[in-house]
């Protein structure tokens, strides 16, 4: 009997830590949400945290109480049940009442991800074995293409390596940005975690993918390939400098000069940021 | 219980060790045959995943720098030798040859020559994939093959162009006829074979649990045969273009195939570890199984559904929504028959009177473990939360709790559940019991902290940054290499004591068929086929 209030008490004071555990503080080590599909993400992600935290403490709670209560000391003669209509309708029904709660945000969160608004501007970015590109479309006659690969060690630093590249995408806050990707030869995948980006880049393809940062949330984002394609996968990382409209302006003006590009402090500043 | 069975011990002769061994159409002598491959290969393949564990547990690169794409190459032979070599043959080619015969009542499987091709097949397409290892791959020539166990051109065909892959290839191909042949095997044994009074809903679930894997692999295997097929005479110089884009063909095509075999494959690799734990459960608990029909049926609609949502693999290789949304709702649709067989595991043991003998203890962590790797996978189901998460460790960590923990446990469960049955005598507790807790403190320590990583797989160097979490997960292969250590000790122990177990170790619990033979049982039994006598689940 006393095991039973315990438990009575216990799942939800279980549930509650498990939740805030999960709900309260989210850290992802960066910006949280800088892109709308970041932020809706973030929250459907935390949504589906809590669930499955419930459902996990749940679980192991209702499984420590019968390992406690049916052990063989505790009760010596087993019960030849092996039938309960009820429950076995309600736990049937039960996950799929939990789970249809998920259907709306992921399907809501997914068209949203994929059903590209129209653009304000358009980059193709090409991977290659094992460097990416980035081409302005439609402004190829006022800024080249970014040839953009990894730093070394050295030039990087320990805390940037596998991260900075010698010439990161620069794109403008505020803007609608279209992604089209494909490849050279072997898969890739153009990722980028703080926009919420994620699209193979395939031989004979063009897949598409968008992002728009949130003006005030210019800075440097990292991302790296995300599918095997080769010896350096590790090593092909993709790097995104968003700047003001303005700032993006004068770069473009400039042909595509790094230098006319503020100093951001998230960026490695070395003499090998050029063409 | 069972009336009507005979065995004449007196003439259970046994062939001489070439012809017993390697000639062997006893399905109880090919089932351990199985295993002892199974652990040989486990080995192995554990040791890669060491190496690359070490590799990663600092920034920088250690233990790879004269050729960093063999980090691919270990962690795709890794792949390729756990499934194909050690949980696939462990679960049915080892429990399932020694256990269904007997559990239905038949004197042996329908087709033993077959099964001894069964049997052959494996190490033949293992030395291939072993050779594969040494000769050259890479573009520069270096040896093995890089492209991960799912083999994805262009990587796998322009990418690859030594013999490396090609042996990968004829082995697979071996492995996948081999278990074509077990599943046609199986599926006849079991619709064609049970003993008289044995209706199928009378038929044990670990039983069930092999027929609904067997349809599975007859249907699946195919798929990846053909599949690879297409990869070699893509390859051939002037050959085919199935895959390649300059004449027309599409790499994400080989994607749609390969996953259409490899999700049934994942249920494949954990049904019969239900099957197995449903049994453990029961026995331990003193109790029948609770719902065994819903529990059957559950692994039936586990096996269905499991051939319509293969896409979940491939949220981002550029599908349109209305798709992916698709493969969303097909996927979590499987997450309620998964709730049914955990929760009927527990409403088997509640009212029971539990005793937490070895294998029980690795059939609940089998339970925390699966339920775990479940809910991660409800996450990975979302195609917007899978756009952030899909080839970063947090997959890693999922699969890992399902397949490296899940099946290894529902394997280990089966070993100390039947080991007495098998061999004839009792393992010794304390090893046993070390090599749990090791073990299970270990695969934790290990994968836990992958789902908090942020890291893209496949990786042999990663930023500063993820530092810390991959040195606490490097150390969790200490007291994981040491449970292993004891799992050998523990052998080892129970082969030079031999002490003899009864037919009946487990006590009133153990109701199926193999506990009223002897420990080991009759070279031949049921030569008299036992009659179901009184209307039972199991
Ligand atoms: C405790 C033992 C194990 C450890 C330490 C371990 C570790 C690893 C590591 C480090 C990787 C490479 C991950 C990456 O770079 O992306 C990997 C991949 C993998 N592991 Fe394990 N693993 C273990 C057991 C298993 C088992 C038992 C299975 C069986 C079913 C398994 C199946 C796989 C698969 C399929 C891959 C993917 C290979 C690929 O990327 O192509 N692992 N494992
Ligand atoms: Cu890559
Ligand atoms: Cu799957």
């Amino acid at each position: 009997m006393r095991l039973k209030k315990a438990l009575l008490l216990g799942i939800p004071a279980l549930l509650l830590a498990s939740a805030s555990a999960f709900g309260a503080e989210p850290s992802f080590g960066w910006d949280v949400g800088v892109t709308d599909n970041a932020a809706e993400g973030e929250k459907f992600l935390y949504y589906v945290y809590v669930l499955i935290a419930v459902i996990v403490a749940f679980v192991f709670v209702l499984m420590a109480y019968i390992m406690i209560r049916f052990r063989e000391k505790a009760n010596p003669t087993p019960s030849k049940t092996t039938h309960h209509v009820g429950l076995e309708i309600v736990w049937t029904i039960l996950p799929v009442l939990l789970l249809m709660t998920l259907v709306y945000p992921s399907f809501s969160t997914l068209f949203k991800q994929d059903i590209i608004k129209e653009a304000d501007m358009t980059i193709k970015a090409t991977g290659y074995t094992w460097h990416w590109q980035y081409d302005y479309v439609g402004m190829e006659d006022q800024i080249d293409e970014i040839i953009s690969k990894p730093l070394s060690r050295e030039e990087a630093g320990e805390d940037k390596y596998l991260l900075a590249t010698n010439a990161p995408l620069v794109v403008p806050s505020g803007t609608k940005v279209k992604v089209l990707v494909t490849s050279d030869r072997n898969l890739h995948s153009f990722s980028v975690d703080p926009f919420w980006v994620k699209v193979d880049a395939i031989p004979g393809r063009i897949n598409e993918t968008w992002f728009e940062v949130y003006e005030g949330k210019e800075g440097t984002y990292y991302g790296q390939c995300a599918e095997l394609c080769g010896i350096n996968h590790y090593y092909m990382p993709i790097e995104v400098r968003v700047v003001t409209k303005d700032q993006f302006n004068s770069f473009v003006a400039s042909g595509g000069d790094y230098a006319s590009l503020p100093a951001d402090k998230n960026a490695v500043q070395t003499a090998a940021l050029n063409k | 219980m069972v009336a009507g069975y005979g065995d004449d011990h007196a003439h259970d002769h046994k062939p001489k060790f070439f012809t017993r061994w390697f000639y062997s159409t006893n399905h109880k002598d090919i089932g351990t045959l199985y295993l002892i491959f199974a652990i040989v290969a486990g080995v192995l393949g554990g040791f890669l995943s060491f190496w690359m564990r070490a590799e990663l547990g600092e920034p920088g690169i250690q233990y790879f720098e004269d050729d960093i794409r063999r980090f691919n190459v270990y962690a795709t032979m890794h792949g390729l030798i756990m499934i194909f070599f050690v949980v696939m043959p462990a679960l049915i080619g080892g429990f399932g040859n020694w256990f269904v015969p007997i559990m239905i009542g038949a004197p042996d499987m329908a087709f033993p020559r077959m099964n001894n091709l069964s049997f052959w097949l494996l190490p033949t397409a293992f030395a291939c994939i072993c050779i594969s290892f040494f000769v050259p791959g890479g573009e520069g020539g270096e040896a093995g093959f890089g492209g991960g166990w799912v083999m994805y051109p262009p990587l796998s065909t322009s990418g690859s162009p030594g013999p490396a892959f090609d042996f990968i290839i004829v082995g697979l191909l071996a492995a996948g006829f081999s278990s074509i042949f077990g599943a046609i095997n199986f599926i006849t044994t079991i619709l064609n074979m049970r003993a008289p009074g044995m209706t199928m809903h009378k038929m044990p679930l670990f039983a069930w649990s092999v027929l609904v894997t067997a349809f599975l692999l007859l249907l699946a295997l195919p798929v990846l045969a053909a599949s690879l097929f297409m990869l070699l005479t893509d390859r051939i110089p002037g050959g085919t273009g199935f895959f390649d884009p300059s004449m027309g063909g599409d790499p994400v095509m080989f994607q749609h195939l390969f996953w259409f075999f490899g999700h049934p494959e994942v249920y494949i690799m954990i049904l019969p570890a239900f099957g197995i734990v449903s049994h453990v459960v029961s026995t331990a608990s003193k109790k029948p199984i609770f719902g065994y029909l819903g529990m059957a049926y559950a692994m039936v609609a586990i096996g269905v559904v499991g051939f319509v949502v293969w896409a979940h693999h491939m949220y981002t290789v550029g599908m349109h929504p209305f798709l992916k949304a698709y493969f969303v709702a097909a996927t979590l649709v499987i997450a309620v028959p998964t709730g049914v067989k955990v929760f009927s595991w527990l409403a088997t043991m509640w009212g029971g009177s539990i005793r937490f003998t070895i294998p029980m203890q690795w059939a609940l962590a089998f339970i925390i473990l699966f339920v775990i790797g479940g809910v991660t996978g409800v996450v990975l189901a979302n195609a917007s939360i899978d756009t952030l998460l899909h080839d970063t460790y947090f997959v890693v960590a999922h699969f890992h709790y399902v397949l490296s923990m899940g099946a290894v446990f529902g394997i280990f469960c089966g070993f100390y559940y039947w080991f007495g049955k098998m061999s004839g005598y009792l393992y010794n507790k304390w090893l046993a019991g070390a090599h749990f807790w090791l073990f299970f403190i270990g695969v934790n320590l290990i994968f836990m902290p992958q789902h908090f990583m942020d890291m893209k797989r496949r990786y042999v160097d990663y930023p500063v940054e993820m530092a810390d979490l991959n040195w606490l997960s490097t150390m969790g292969i200490i007291p994981t290499g040491l449970g292993m250590l004891f799992f050998f000790l523990m052998l080892i122990e129970a082969f030079i004591v031999r002490r003899p177990a009864g037919d009946n170790y487990w006590g009133e619990g153990a109701t199926t068929l193999e506990w009223t033979l002897s420990s080991p049982p009759p070279f031949h039994q049921f030569n008299k086929l036992p009659v179901m006598e009184y209307d039972d689940h199991h």
